[in-house]
């Protein structure tokens, strides 16, 4: 693998992610352990007031550390994850995750990347912001 | 009223927990965000890397037993996740074992969209055998009881 080294400014992805189903917030439920009715029994989710059943945040915010894992590769390791959640995600959505790098610095003969991510749907919504740091090896 | 629920807990942790890192329990999660990596999947592969074994994707701790604040009882149907931070200090593998455990770091109250909302802060944290921490997690959650 050529490492690439990075720039502050360079844009990470973007990963688009197939259509959001409920099938898959059954799927991500019973992998997640998170049983919460807001993501699978739609009465309840109308109930709280949420216009139905809405994705797990954490099911976004994986779709991020996809497009993270993606661009490190198994020669790096990601250092930091964090993010916001900021709008919700529904069946049917098609999520896009994007990145750009904020700065760089060197530690240990590695390249530590700070950037800022952002998962949007196909309306431009963004519904998870972050920022991520990582570590890859430079030759 | 909510806030004073969760204001003798700030501070409290649970017994950690043993948690073993299964191979199924990563590939299946791994299928449910959609992810083909075979890192996540294929021991072959897995064996030809750096980490010489399956590893998990990085929101997979979320999935492990952090046991309970003892005392802390409330309806969580309904919470709101808010953010969700993770520092990560060693890969984690299947076959691992760690310890997990969680804290509630702080509770408050504020004004949202929905309403007063209390603000759950809660820090976790996964030690493996030898004692070293392997992650810290720090999530926000809603809850508008």
């Amino acid at each position: 693998m050529t490492n690439k080294r990075w720039q502050a400014g360079d844009t990470i992805g973007p990963l688009v992610k197939p259509a959001v189903s409920k099938t898959q917030l059954v799927m991500y439920s019973g992998a997640s352990g998170d049983y919460n009715p807001i993501h699978t029994v739609e009465e309840f989710a109308q109930q709280a007031g949420l216009g139905g059943v809405i994705a797990h945040g954490m099911l976004t915010m994986a779709f991020v550390g996809q497009l993270l894992t993606d661009t490190i590769g198994t020669e790096g390791d990601l250092l930091k994850f964090g993010v916001r959640f900021t709008g919700m995600v529904r069946p049917g959505d098609v999520i896009t995750c994007e990145g750009r790098v904020q700065h760089t610095r060197m530690e240990g003969g590695r390249q530590v990347v700070t950037c800022e991510v952002w998962a949007a749907t196909q309306k431009g919504e963004k519904v998870v912001v972050g920022q991520a740091e990582f570590a890859c090896p430079v030759e | 009223m909510s806030v004073e629920l969760f204001a003798p807990f700030i501070g409290i942790e649970s017994q950690p927990v043993k948690n073993e890192v299964e191979k199924g329990a990563i590939r299946k999660f791994a299928e449910a965000i959609g992810d083909p990596n075979p890192i996540y999947r294929d021991e072959a592969y897995a064996k030809t890397t750096r980490f010489g074994r399956i590893i998990a994707p990085p929101t997979f701790s979320r999935t492990f037993d952090y046991g309970e604040i003892p005392g802390l009882r409330f309806k969580r149907e309904g919470l709101i996740h808010g953010e969700q931070h993770f520092e990560y200090r060693q890969p984690i593998g299947a076959g691992d074992v760690l310890y997990c455990s969680t804290k509630l770091a702080d509770a408050y109250e504020k004004e949202g969209k929905l309403g007063k909302m209390t603000f759950l802060v809660y820090e976790q944290k996964g030690m493996n055998e030898s004692g070293e921490t392997v992650f810290l997690a720090r999530s926000i959650v809603i809850y508008r009881g």
